[in-house]
């Protein structure tokens, strides 16, 4: 019995300093992470804006959620210099959730802690659905740069800058067909993955439509996402002459590999999740000529240069269509902000309450599509863009 | 033709599974303990070998040699520092351990390399094998996979009957009490089998992310569980056992993929496991133990 | 023997004293004001690991069998309180009573597949259990990412495939959507189901560890042969401590499904990842410790919590805390060392008092 008192009282001890160091670790932290810019005019009684945003920035969705807090930093670091919103500044703060929902809604009370007033997130499609939730009961404002399922934005409090799935499938479909790419369409999807699952499905029930024909639709999970040359064998035995991929582009990558090592060579097509393939490390990017994809955003348009060399020289690398996607989200948030005339000592949901009617009302000229509206279910209206790889770079269509 | 190349797709992927569940088997056999961590010393070469050849720009012989030197220098060191201290504590002490290590391994490699997956370079350039007219083709990575699981095969046998030190290995994993009274050195066996066992997950490591080019912090826990899986298989403890059943294990993976279901060959490679265990509890080939009362 | 006996109703009593000091404590200062949206928040995940914790160290502690599955029930627990909750959703109007018929249902069917899993798995011993519960539990998670099942006027509907394949009349449902599981399960667990749930689960365990029943199981764990020579029926009392232990996890599970709107059952929070976390908490408690178990999970599921701010550092430093923890409490030098501490210690103390 002895023994295990003391265990335990060390183990008390342990986690008790642990949690010491994490505190003070953490105000510290916070302090540098919700850095609300102190240059430019503040306002008479000090009072900020408060945006929290959610993602996962570490595991294995870590360069979605990193990608989100950079666009979302950059975006708000643009507005406080330009003199904020309404003359209030935009204080920020970026929450972990790992993709994973339990977390999720973690990070989403440790936010309301801070004083949140407006939420960008959540990054990944079933943290947002469970975070979605949380925010309806408190009426908080809630856009997601990201989160394609159709339940995301269940709630009349919530809006989202993507596209959703059925629309990507929808509308590669019709794409394929319309500029008559291949009649034999392989599928290679992740049935775990809600976007990848919810794509496919819409792209199915289009393809008929289309005068198309899905001879292989051939899934794979998060547990088994090394190995594609079943999938690929089986896609190539069935004759297809385009493999449509959405799926996101670190599988897609070794899916491109591994054709290329089966000889197997169709024309492949992916979503918006493919976007960031050239920018895998040591990829070998010849892989990927003749790749299509429908995206909103490519790095390489004349819309997006000034964003692009200003993500690059704050963060040193390529910025994903993630980042377009928060860093349109918050412009988003501000043009609604100053639709509704809102100030700071709003209450959170007579802000939402606001804001839930300016967001129909506002258009915008964004990264990810030119003329952007939102209808009252919270869906954006823009058009996709194809795009095709040539030479190692994103060629528009 | 495409059930021919289904089947060598799976044997190439259960030599992989193969040489990691040696390391297992060998781990196990010999200090009795789980070693959970031994996937993730798969990533740690896969790693050592990125970093010298794509990043430093070294010739592969030099990566893949720096990588066994790096994984068995963390085996040996990892043994020490973590789980020698706990000989003689329970089994499960040492487990939760071993996981410890495991995760310690992953945030690492998280912290250092970041969690965006990398295309790993094959270091492997053998040009493919065109078989039946090109209707057949293996690539080659396949071919020297296979070919390394027959040859570490084949020394490691030889290692254990024919050296002395192979010999005080079998002594230990026998009775450690009475390989003590002969004058072998316990720890200085076990700290061998580890270097041995890190030394070929290095190896696996960079077979592995040649034929499956992505690199992540999370790239060895999955093959390692499915090697762990592989050794139980065989019967864990038993060399030959652990290649019988990391090939099998590989063949019934991709076979499964190929005709049942993509989504379910996992859930297929496990209930395999569980019948195999439910007829034969020891494994393929383990010994069958009498308790004493 | 009654001194014995005494001996643990009081530890027993200082146990439930504690769970039910906390929620006292939680309350007040809940009515007060004083605890954040993310303490409130994290109050029925507590609720849900503890319960975990406690009916792992079940099996655990007391059987003395390592099981790496314990998250597969909860799984299974919460997708069939959770599909229950769904399917019932306009024949039982009152969205309280269908959770607690949900955790009825969850407990009996975790408890069923504890049994259909026990009966094969329980004749393994050691190592050989552990993976092959390690490998039910990646089935269970696998099988449910590819099912479909649907309702509409004629009935149920299951498929493997996809949602088309259901058939469904136009005004069907579906409920568990292959790998995107089940979506817009109402929030209807709180803290005081979650602690009541809790003492329920230490009531179970505490008086089976002390009746017969958890004597004739504990003597199978230290001693299977002898236990058997006794006549000690040795495959009815392990499925019974497996059962039980499955049973409560599926409660737990259910717990889960009613806290969080949308439930997949991804490797995070079914995998064997999270059976690996919940055998955490037990190890660090004490093996066969309930007391142990529950102070370990609460201190386990907060502390990353509360290192939030140390972002990329967090997994870390819990990874260092898990590797030095059990050196320090398992390993044989370390706890010579500390018995020599301590008995340096009575000796002084033996010497004052002399």
């Amino acid at each position: 019995m002895k023994k295990r008192l003391l265990s335990l009282g060390l183990a008390a001890v342990m986690a008790m300093s642990m949690t010491a160091c994490g505190s003070s670790g953490s105000t510290s932290d916070s302090a540098e992470e919700t850095g609300a810019a102190s240059q430019g005019e503040e306002s008479a009684d000090g009072a900020t804006f408060k945006i929290g945003g959610i993602g996962p920035v570490t595991g294995a969705n870590a360069a979605y959620g990193q990608a989100v807090a950079n666009g979302m930093e950059l975006a708000i670091k643009e507005i406080n210099e330009a003199g904020g919103v309404n003359g209030y500044q935009i204080e920020y703060n970026f929450q972990d959730d790992e993709s994973d929902p339990e977390k999720a809604v973690n990070a989403y009370n440790t936010l309301k802690d801070w004083g949140m007033q407006l939420l960008l997130g959540t990054v990944t499609s079933k943290p947002c659905i469970a975070v979605g939730a949380e925010s309806e009961v408190d009426n908080l404002f809630q856009l997601t740069p990201s989160g394609s399922a159709v339940a995301c934005i269940a709630g009349s409090n919530a809006f989202r800058v993507c596209f959703s799935d059925p629309d990507q499938g929808r509308a590669s479909a019709q794409y394929i067909g319309e500029h008559k790419l291949a009649t034999k369409i392989g599928i290679i999807y992740d049935s775990s993955s809600e976007y990848s699952d919810g794509i496919r499905e819409s792209f199915a029930a289009e393809a008929g439509n289309q005068g198309l024909e899905v001879v292989a639709s051939e899934a794979f999970t998060a547990d088994t996402n090394t190995d594609f040359s079943v999938q690929l064998d089986k896609c190539k035995e069935a004759g297809a002459e385009l493999v449509f991929l959405p799926i996101y582009y670190q599988e897609a990558s070794v899916i491109l590999k591994q054709a290329s090592d089966k000889d197997f060579k169709p024309l492949f097509f992916g979503c918006d999740g493919m976007d960031g393939i050239l920018s895998v490390e040591n990829f070998d990017t010849s892989l990927a000529e003749g790749l299509m994809l429908l995206t909103p955003f490519s790095v390489d348009e004349e819309g997006s240069q000034d964003f692009v060399a200003a993500y690059e020289a704050a963060y040193g690398v390529e910025p994903l269509q993630f980042a377009a996607g928060a860093y349109d989200g918050i412009y988003a948030m501000k043009a609604a902000l100053e639709k509704a005339e809102a100030t700071p000592d709003m209450s959170v949901s007579d802000l939402c309450d606001a804001m839930k009617v300016a967001m129909t009302e506002i258009t915008i000229d964004g990264l990810t599509g030119e003329g952007m509206t939102w209808n009252e279910a919270g869906e954006p209206n823009k058009e996709p863009k194809a795009v095709k790889i040539v030479d190692g770079a994103y060629v528009m269509q | 033709m495409s059930f021919l190349s289904y089947l060598i797709n799976g044997i190439s992927l259960g030599s992989v599974y193969a040489i990691i569940a040696l390391g297992y088997t060998m781990v196990y056999g010999i200090a009795k303990m789980l070693n959970f961590a031994h996937g993730d010393i798969i990533m740690v070469g896969g790693f050592a070998v990125f970093t010298i050849v794509s990043t430093m720009g070294g010739s592969s012989a030099v990566g893949i040699l720096v990588a066994v030197v790096i994984c068995t220098v963390l085996g040996v060191t990892i043994e020490k520092v973590a789980y020698r201290p706990l000989r003689g504590a329970s089994p499960l002490a040492v487990l939760i351990t071993a996981i410890g290590v495991s995760y310690l391994l992953q945030n690492i490699a998280l912290l250092v390399f970041g969690s965006n997956a990398r295309q790993f370079t094959s270091v492997v350039n053998v040009p493919a094998l065109k078989l039946a007219g090109g209707e057949l083709s293996i690539s080659g990575v396949t071919i020297v996979t296979i070919l390394s699981c027959i040859v570490i095969m084949i020394a490691l046998t030889a290692f254990i009957n024919k050296t002395r030190i192979g010999q005080a290995m079998l002594a230990v994993s026998e009775d450690r009490g009475a390989a003590t009274l002969m004058g072998i050195n316990v720890n200085g066996t076990i700290a061998v089998t580890f270097a041995i066992g890190s030394a070929l997950a290095a190896v696996a490591g960079v077979l592995l992310c040649s034929a499956y080019p992505s690199l992540t912090p999370y790239t060895g826990s999955m093959p390692g569980i499915k090697a762990f899986v592989a050794a139980v298989f065989g019967g864990i403890g038993s060399i030959p056992g652990a290649m019988i059943g990391g090939i099998l294990l590989g063949i019934i993976e991709n076979l499964a993929k190929a005709y049942i279901s993509s989504q379910l060959s996992d859930a297929i490679v496990f209930s395999v496991l569980i019948i195999v265990l439910l007829v034969r509890p020891t494994g393929i080939l383990g010994k069958k133990m009498n308790e004493k009362v | 023997m009654k001194a014995y006996k005494n001996k643990i109703l009081v530890q027993n009593l200082i146990t439930y004293g504690l769970v039910i000091i906390c929620y006292i404590v939680i309350q007040a200062l809940m009515a007060g004001g004083h605890i954040n949206s993310l303490l409130k928040g994290i109050l029925v995940p507590l609720c849900i690991y503890v319960i975990l914790a406690v009916s792992l160290n079940l099996t655990v502690g007391i059987l003395g069998e390592l099981s790496l599955g314990h998250a597969g029930f909860m799984c299974v627990g919460a997708f069939s309180g959770a599909f229950f909750n769904h399917a019932m959703s306009e024949t039982i109007a009152s969205d309280q009573l269908r959770f607690v018929i949900a955790l009825f249902i969850g407990a009996a069917v975790a408890a069923l597949f504890g049994i259909l899993i026990g009966i094969p798995v329980l004749r393994l011993k050691g190592d050989y259990l552990a993976i092959v519960t390690l490998a039910f539990g990646e089935i269970i998670k696998n099988v449910i990412n590819v099912l479909y099942v649907g309702i509409d006027g004629n009935g149920f509907h299951i498929s493997v495939k996809d949602v088309a394949s259901l058939g469904l009349e136009a005004d069907g449902e579906v409920i568990i959507k292959g790998a995107q599981g089940i979506t817009g399960t109402p929030k209807t667990a709180t803290f005081t189901i979650g602690i009541i749930l809790v003492l329920i689960t230490l009531f179970i365990v505490l008086n089976m560890i002390n009746s017969r029943t958890g004597r004739a199981i504990m003597a199978i764990r230290d001693n299977r042969i002898a236990a058997e020579s006794v006549g000690i029926n040795i495959t009815k009392y392990k499925l019974m401590a497996f059962s039980v232990s499955a049973a409560l996890a599926g409660v737990a599970g259910v717990l889960y499904a009613h806290n969080l709107a949308t439930l997949a059952a991804t490797p995070k929070n079914f995998g064997y990842n999270m059976s690996i976390t919940i055998l955490v908490f037990v190890v660090l408690g004490g093996i066969g410790n309930i007391r142990g178990s529950i102070i370990a999970a609460v201190v386990l599921t907060l502390l990353p919590e509360m290192l939030r701010g140390l972002n990329d550092y967090r997994m870390l430093i819990y990874a260092i805390v898990l590797i030095v923890m059990m050196l320090m409490t398992s390993s044989p030098k370390a706890i010579e060392y500390r018995e020599r501490i301590l008995a340096s210690f009575r000796k002084k103390e033996t010497k004052r008092e002399a």
